[in-house]
């Protein structure tokens, strides 16, 4: 026997992570008033194309420099990095926050994880942007993602700072979920 | 260049398939196509790091959320996060939430007939200290039937949320109480495949936490990813 002690396995958040995850101000990674934020949001859908109403969204991310509030990164920069938002009845989540700048070799990107009734286990996917073409050609991950299915991890602009991303947990046009 | 050192896969069967069909939510919701394998680099070995700001005056304590105290058996349930090189995790956000102690959720769309308490909400929060070490006063939650098969009922459990310290830790768990009779026809805790990890969901009885006069403990500790020791080097720049 070692003395390394065996990892808690993870268990569905259920249908009621409500009570327990949200926070008033989990879907706002800057204020409403800074400067050049930006929008991010979208449905989840099931595999029957329904919407997912009881799942919550979780994004982590670099400020626009490309720094994270972590001492593993460059400085403290004070930039949250972290969104968190419940899907409404629509199935519908969206994050305000400012567009992370390249992080050592890699395009702009946001670590997602989903979290909802069903999923026994997390489900982790990357948000990359669609004005950063060269940048995500030249992404190592995305390179690993077969070509067909690099799209569904590409946000759409919808303009004036608002970008959509769907999550497809199962079926037509699935997103690209990780191993992490 | 070089990349930070990751955190260690999970070994097999510790935690769930997402594909289980004796889960029956899954069905439509477990991924169909296999994930692809994201090494881990800065925005995986870091994280958000949520302090005291997040937590408020009573959210340790269950019990004193209301005007009254709610109904069923006082419990004081404690542990540390740990990672799996042994070390406490500190400073740490742990969050919870879980049913009454006739096992009914606060929330609009759990509508078994079994009574809401206006004095429980059953949502908490706490910041582990400097040894990892988290505790929280509540009441024992009721088992409840929940429809997934034929007379099927949740073993009682409280759902805990982990961050530890990066993206890759991040665990969504929940804590079960020793010998509980619902657990062989219960699919969420069967779906750990491995015998072992299923049993390290399951809290102890602990006598030495034990108030006199005042409330039972059970004990439980949390065990996040570990961190490989040697930086990986890229087999090549470009
Ligand atoms: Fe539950």
């Amino acid at each position: 026997m070692t003395d390394r002690p065996g990892l808690t396995p993870s268990q569905t958040v259920g249908p009621f992570l409500s009570l327990g995850l949200p926070w008033p101000d989990g879907p706002d990674v800057v204020p409403d008033d800074t400067p050049g934020a930006i929008h991010i949001g979208g449905i989840v859908f099931d595999g029957a194309g329904e919407p997912v109403f009881d799942a919550v969204v979780e994004t982590w991310q670099a400020d626009p420099a490309g720094h994270f509030d972590h001492p593993e990164s460059s400085s403290r920069t004070g930039f949250r990095g972290f969104g968190r938002c419940p899907t409404d009845g629509d199935g519908h989540w969206e994050i305000r926050t400012l567009k992370p700048g390249p992080v050592d070799g890699q395009a702009p990107h946001v670590d997602v994880s989903v979290f909802a009734r069903g999923l026994l286990d997390r489900v982790v996917t990357r948000i990359y942007f669609p004005d950063e073409t060269a940048a995500n050609a030249a992404d190592p991950v995305l390179a690993a993602v077969p070509a067909a299915r690099r799209a569904t991890l590409v946000a759409v602009d919808h303009g004036r700072g608002d970008l959509r991303f769907d999550i497809r947990l199962q079926g037509d046009g699935e997103t690209v979920f990780f191993t992490v | 260049m070089s990349r930070p050192a990751p955190f260690s896969l999970p070994p097999d069967g510790t935690h769930p398939p997402l594909a289980y069909s004796a889960y029956r939510s899954a069905g439509l919701r477990a991924p169909a196509q296999p994930p692809v394998l994201l090494p881990h680099r800065l925005t995986e070995v870091t994280g958000p790091l949520l302090g005291a700001d997040r937590i408020g005056p009573s959210d340790h304590d269950l019990t004193t959320q209301h005007a009254g105290e709610p109904i069923g058996q006082r419990i004081v349930v404690s542990g540390r996060v740990l990672d799996s090189d042994g070390r406490p995790v500190p400073d740490t956000l742990v969050e919870v939430w879980q049913a009454n102690a006739a096992g009914r959720y606060a929330h609009a769309r759990d509508n078994w007939p079994a009574p809401l308490d206006p004095n429980f909400t059953g949502g908490g929060r706490v910041l582990t200290d400097s040894t990892g070490t988290w505790s929280f006063t509540t009441i024992r939650p009721g088992a409840y039937p929940w429809g997934n098969h034929h007379n099927a009922w949740r073993p009682a459990h409280i759902h805990f949320s982990l961050f530890g310290t990066s993206f890759a830790q991040r665990l969504v768990t929940q804590m079960y109480f020793p010998d509980d009779p619902l657990f062989g026809q219960d699919p969420i805790f069967n779906s750990v495949p491995d015998a072992d990890a299923r049993q390290r969901m399951v809290s102890s009885f602990d006598l030495d936490a034990t108030r006199a006069e005042w409330a039972l403990a059970f004990r439980w500790d949390i065990v996040l990813r570990g961190r490989e020791q040697t930086p990986f080097e890229e087999p090549h720049d470009d």
